[in-house]
């Protein structure tokens, strides 16, 4: 599969993507032509290769749910869904998601129409300033499908068994979303209601 | 960051030719390492190999029956793959230990064994570092060294291996599996990767620019109680201040590979006689000759203590 998408992927790069400057890096911008879908819907940028996944929805795309936290990975903020797996959106080029499916916080849910975790959050007050929060959201949709999918975590008692959704694993799985109000109690309250919602699993 | 080209190569052998054509060229796979280094300028490659998408991402039964796991196989996979989780243990542990899970989403078995220091001053664009800048000293030896070697370092650099799986690979005899730009294929048993810094810490492992590592295969499993013991600083998402990789047979006998303490994971073979008679006479033959500063020689006692507390979970 991978290699047909690759060669495709070259193809549709611009010949200047392909033939830079000699020497280390250097200040004068290379843009490319990318082309993914976000909530569902398919858009297309002519951006700087340099441009992060996170920076593309946020300045090209006006997505600005997902935040950008530290820029480095330490935070969560970002963290957004990318052909179903959570990931750091600001540790991965845009250049480098030809073609996948990105769901951020916008394509959760709306304030008509709220995903159940956002209601949980809302109902078990799991935030105060808000700004972690989409990415909080984002994280813990996928911890809850991760642990459906039998994925094991450093809290994981027997690697054996599937492991289940305890309030040890939810800490462990969410130890990637930095909240400085420190609302994490409330967090795990609303992911472990969410989790027992039987609609969750239609809605994740 | 600094601009560079980019472009998707259609093969493995193609990507490191790719590589080879270009000066300062590098390859890219999940990227969590390397594009944290190219925001801060530490890293500033003119041009990036995507190897995403080369079909690296099997993990496959060898002959031999153990197992081969493509490059590009995503940590969070390797750690849920039924047969790491039912044969090395250890490994599993490790990978679990790393990182987050948005970080193990994205990162890869080979760009795990090829991740850089975290040492602060390799960090810090404004000291001196000569695994960053060659030549211009080491901030660290008379800095803040608490998270630092305690062995194997240099005059030239005491940074230490940040990765938990490799610690892990090590203890299991890994060997790595490279393709150069001339098609050449080669093998590295994993106690040859990684390098001591000596007077060229610049270069973290034996790899050259343009070979690519392929694959990583585990010999067939060595039974016994498996366990990964990770001292932080705190519980989750940081790195091991101290950590044990150990596999422990029914009659005491066994490997040990320590992390958070050497350039590489630190495994001493002629130690491992020394693990029927308990944690401080194997840790004991194992970092003889240790070089501490000040500041981290609390994790000689701990390597032992940590040691200690893996065999008796080993025995438990």
């Amino acid at each position: 599969m991978a290699g047909s998408s690759a060669n495709a992927a070259l193809a549709a790069l611009p010949e200047i993507a392909k033939a830079g400057p000699a020497g280390t890096g250097g200040d004068a911008p290379v843009t490319a032509r990318m082309a993914f879908t976000v909530n569902g819907e398919r858009r297309e940028l002519d951006l700087d290769l340099r441009t992060s996944l996170l920076d593309a929805l946020r300045e090209h795309l006006h997505l600005t749910g997902s935040k950008k936290g530290c820029d480095h990975g330490q935070c969560g903020a970002c963290t957004m869904i990318v052909n179903g797996r959570r990931i750091n959106g600001c540790l991965t080029l845009a250049v480098m998601h030809q073609g996948a499916e990105i769901t951020t916080i916008e394509g959760l849910g709306t304030p008509d129409a709220l995903h159940p975790l956002q209601a949980a959050f809302i109902r078990h007050d799991g935030y105060q300033c808000g700004y972690c929060t989409p990415g909080q959201i984002c994280s813990g949709v996928a911890v809850l499908e991760e642990i459906r999918a039998g994925i094991p975590s450093h809290a994981t008692g027997d690697l054996t068994r599937a492991p289940d959704v305890s309030e040890a694993e939810i800490r462990e799985r969410m130890s990637g979303n930095i909240c400085r109000c420190g609302a994490y109690s409330n967090i795990v309250e609303a992911m472990t209601a969410f989790a027992g919602d039987p609609s969750s699993r239609s809605q994740a | 960051m600094k601009s560079f080209t980019y472009e998707r190569p259609g093969s493995p052998a193609e990507a490191a030719a790719a590589v080879a054509r270009r000066p300062h060229a590098k390859f890219i796979a999940g990227g969590t390492n390397l594009l944290d280094l190219m925001k801060l300028q530490i890293e500033t490659p003119a041009h990036l190999v995507d190897v995403n998408g080369l079909g690296l991402d099997r993990i496959e039964d060898t002959p031999e029956g153990g197992l081969r796991i493509g490059a590009l196989v995503r940590n969070t996979d390797l750690a849920a793959d039924e047969r790491v989780r039912r044969d090395y243990g250890v490994l599993a542990r490790a990978l679990l230990a790393g990182a987050t899970g948005q970080l193990r989403n994205q990162a890869t078995t080979a760009g795990n064994l090829l991740q850089r220091t975290r040492c602060p001053y390799f960090y810090d664009t404004a000291q001196a570092c000569n695994k960053r800048r060659p030549g211009s000293g080491c901030a660290a030896l008379d800095g803040v060294s608490r998270q630092l070697a305690v062995i194997g370092g240099s005059e030239a650099c005491i940074a230490t291996h940040p990765s938990d799986m490799a610690v892990a690979m090590r203890v299991l005899d890994a060997t790595v599996e490279t393709i150069d730009a001339a098609g050449a294929a080669r093998t590295i048993p994993i106690s040859e990767l990684h390098r001591l810094p000596g007077d060229e810490p610049e270069r973290d492992t034996t790899l050259e620019p343009d070979e690519l590592i392929t694959a990583v295969t585990l010999p067939k499993p060595l039974g016994g109680a498996q366990v990964y013991r990770k001292v932080r600083d705190r519980a989750s998402y940081a790195f091991a201040l101290v950590s044990v990789a150990a596999v422990v047979q029914p009659d005491g006998t066994g490997r040990v590979a320590f992390g958070g303490l050497a350039h590489k994971p630190w495994r001493v073979e002629a130690a491992e006689g020394e693990l029927p008679r308990g944690a401080k006479a194997t840790a004991e033959a194992a970092l003889a000759g240790a070089h501490p500063t000040p500041d981290n020689a609390f994790k000689l006692a701990l390597a032992e203590r940590t040691l200690g507390a893996a065999l008796k979970q080993a025995r438990a």
